[in-house]
């Protein structure tokens, strides 16, 4: 079947299913998207497990996380502790669970602010044109030619490290994305037949964008942000590597896997093992959503 | 079209001022203080006011920021970045004698990337929706997943407990010893290149899957041509040459995972200089490398471009 069968109107228009309201609607949506796309949902699951573990950290760890146990120092993982113990001797089942929250409050702050501010800037420099978008679409190109990572490096630097700077530093390289996807998708629903219809009824420009344009460039907006979810992640777990995170001793997946840590690897292999798993599993489950995702909300794009 | 690249070459110069000057304001504006970093210091009490002002007029810093730029702008057009807060040297030395190794851990790279991709991409796309596509679409996804620098944790681990290998402290150039080079280099540029490798796949994927809808490739089919030449002589040909396009977005991909890469496997390159540089708050290398690094990343989009165009005689810019 080919993936228009995900279309739930034209699905309901064709009397292939019965019509359904409220709760029923949504449900039925989720076991078409589950059938449809087994990758999706697998990567669906994944990803709330881990906005779960972050949320129940408290419940689901089994000692305090920054409690240093001088006497239980590198022990392999054992029934006490199930990932073993780190060179200070805390528990890296309890720190990895914890450092879920960093890694979901992170990811999903950063990209929420950076898309958002990508997504307003595309909306104004498509709809707008002229003057206005040849800037925007300048500056876009300077930040196309700067590493996200080295610029995130430079701002969190210079910021000081605490978790808020951390969530702007990352959040910024993601704008030039978002603003030009969100341009483009602007830029050809400009051109749609209701927008013309909409102008010579009289409509406010400022009410075309919000009514008219703003409600036919979300699927893209969603694409793009779960897209940067991912990258999100993989960023602060980069930045906390380098020690430029999330200031210690708050439990980072990255900062887990640092130099710091990197002479006891060879001989104590779990230290590097869970921390790294995880965050593998975070975004691994961030990118089989977002592709899925992807593929029902914008035919266009698919494949690429 | 010598007109379209003489334009190009104009449109880089506004661009590439415009990266010097976001890192330039990133590292003045933002509140870190260098003077009092190189002092060891976290605040500026009374008595260490002078020692301040003396770092700061030392290095520049205490010239108004305006003179600064100017400064540091007309400096670079002669190829002199200063020297390194940290070092007291010359950075345009550092950088030379560190780019050689970034260039062959890059060169090295982008090739098993290439190597990599490409089969997996087109494959996948022939056998589209069956278990191949699907093994290849996870092998590509987890490459986009994986941190880089773990990956190169791994990689180490392995080789440690698998062949009591270790990192080398130093690093043979290429001209002195190109095999043992190879060797040392190879561990470090799967590591980058493994990323390098899904993003190329997953391009390929998309553009032979578009190409085998053509008609042309309908006619190859339909004269009963073998369905390998259809894909490797009518496709493939059309397929790859979009794929070149995406080097530029590659390049900073590759640049990212460079700089975790070189800092785990403690290679001397450009990498783990910028690294070193920002933790040190070293202005005069972040904002040599920042500009060396968008120059290159600016001629290779203009390259790209113009071999686009003499290789697909459809694209004319004007």
């Amino acid at each position: 079947m080919s993936d228009r069968a995900l279309d739930l109107t034209a699905d309901m228009a064709a009397g292939l299913v019965p019509e359904k309201h409220g709760t029923a609607r949504v449900w039925h949506a989720i076991s078409l998207f589950v059938r449809k796309k087994p990758l999706g949902a697998i990567g669906a699951v994944m990803l709330f497990s881990f906005i779960f573990v972050a949320i129940f950290a408290p419940w689901l760890a089994t000692h305090d996380p920054d409690l240093n146990n001088y006497r239980a120092r590198v022990k392999p993982p054992s029934a006490e502790h199930w990932f073993g113990t780190d060179n200070f001797g805390r528990d890296i089942y309890s720190r990895v669970v914890y450092g879920a929250r960093i890694s979901v409050y992170v990811g999903i702050l950063a990209t929420l602010i950076g898309t958002s501010i990508g997504a307003l800037t595309g909306l104004l420099s498509g709809f707008l044109g002229g003057r206005i978008d040849q800037v925007v679409q300048r500056i876009a190109d300077v930040m196309f030619t700067i590493p996200g990572l080295v610029l995130a490096m430079a701002i969190v630097t210079m910021l000081g490290p605490s978790m808020l700077n951390v969530v702007i530093a990352i959040s910024i390289p993601r704008i030039p994305d978002t603003n030009r996807v969100i341009r483009s998708a602007v830029l050809s629903v400009k051109e749609s037949l209701y927008v013309d219809a909409a102008h010579a009824i009289g409509c406010a420009d400022w009410r075309i964008m919000l009514q008219h344009i703003l409600p036919n460039v979300t699927a893209p907006y969603i694409v793009i942000a779960s897209a940067g979810l991912a990258g999100a992640i993989l960023v602060e777990a980069s930045l906390s590597f380098l020690g430029m995170g999330v200031p210690p001793p708050a439990p980072s997946w990255g900062r887990m896997l640092s130099t710091e840590g990197m002479r006891f690897f060879e001989t104590a292999t779990w230290m590097a093992i869970f921390p790294g798993v995880f965050i593998s599993a975070a975004v691994f489950g961030a990118n089989l959503f977002g592709d899925a995702l992807r593929d029902v909300l914008d035919p266009k794009l698919r494949g690429h | 079209m010598r007109t379209y690249i003489i334009w190009r070459i104009l449109l880089m110069i506004p661009t590439l001022l415009g990266a010097v000057t976001l890192i330039f304001l990133i590292m003045r504006l933002l509140p870190g203080d260098v003077a009092l970093y190189i002092l060891g210091s976290d605040e500026s009490s009374q008595m260490n006011q002078e020692a301040l002002q003396h770092i700061r007029s030392e290095l520049g810093l205490d010239k108004p920021l305006i003179v600064q730029y100017f400064d540091w702008i007309w400096d670079a057009l002669r190829f002199d970045f200063g020297n390194s807060f940290w070092t007291r040297q010359p950075v345009i030395e550092e950088l030379g004698r560190r780019y050689p190794m970034t260039a062959n851990l890059a060169f090295l790279s982008l090739v098993l990337g290439t190597l990599i991709a490409i089969p997996i991409g087109v494959l996948s796309a022939v056998r589209q929706d069956t278990l191949i596509d699907y093994v290849a679409r996870v092998f590509t996804i987890a490459g986009l997943s994986l941190p880089s620098f773990w990956l190169a944790i791994l990689i180490i681990l392995a080789l440690v407990h698998y062949f009591r290998w270790l990192p080398p402290l130093d690093y043979a150039p290429f001209w002195v010893d190109p095999w043992l080079n190879f060797k040392q280099l190879i561990f470090p540029a799967v590591a980058t290149g493994y990323r390098l490798s899904a993003f190329g796949a997953r391009m390929t994927r998309s553009s032979v899957l578009e190409v085998l809808r053509e008609d042309y490739v309908r006619t190859a089919r339909a004269k009963g041509l073998r369905e390998n030449l259809v894909v490797l002589r009518h496709a493939l040909k059309n397929a790859l040459l979009p794929v070149v396009t995406i080097i530029g977005v590659e390049l900073l991909v590759l640049f990212g995972g460079i700089v975790v890469v070189e800092t785990v496997f403690t290679i001397p390159g450009i990498g783990r200089f910028l690294v070193d540089a920002i933790t040190h708050r070293d202005y005069p290398s972040i904002q040599a490398l920042v500009f060396v690094f968008a120059a290159f990343v600016l001629v290779v989009n203009l390259l790209v471009d113009i071999v686009y165009a003499m290789l697909d005689p459809r694209i004319r810019y004007s």
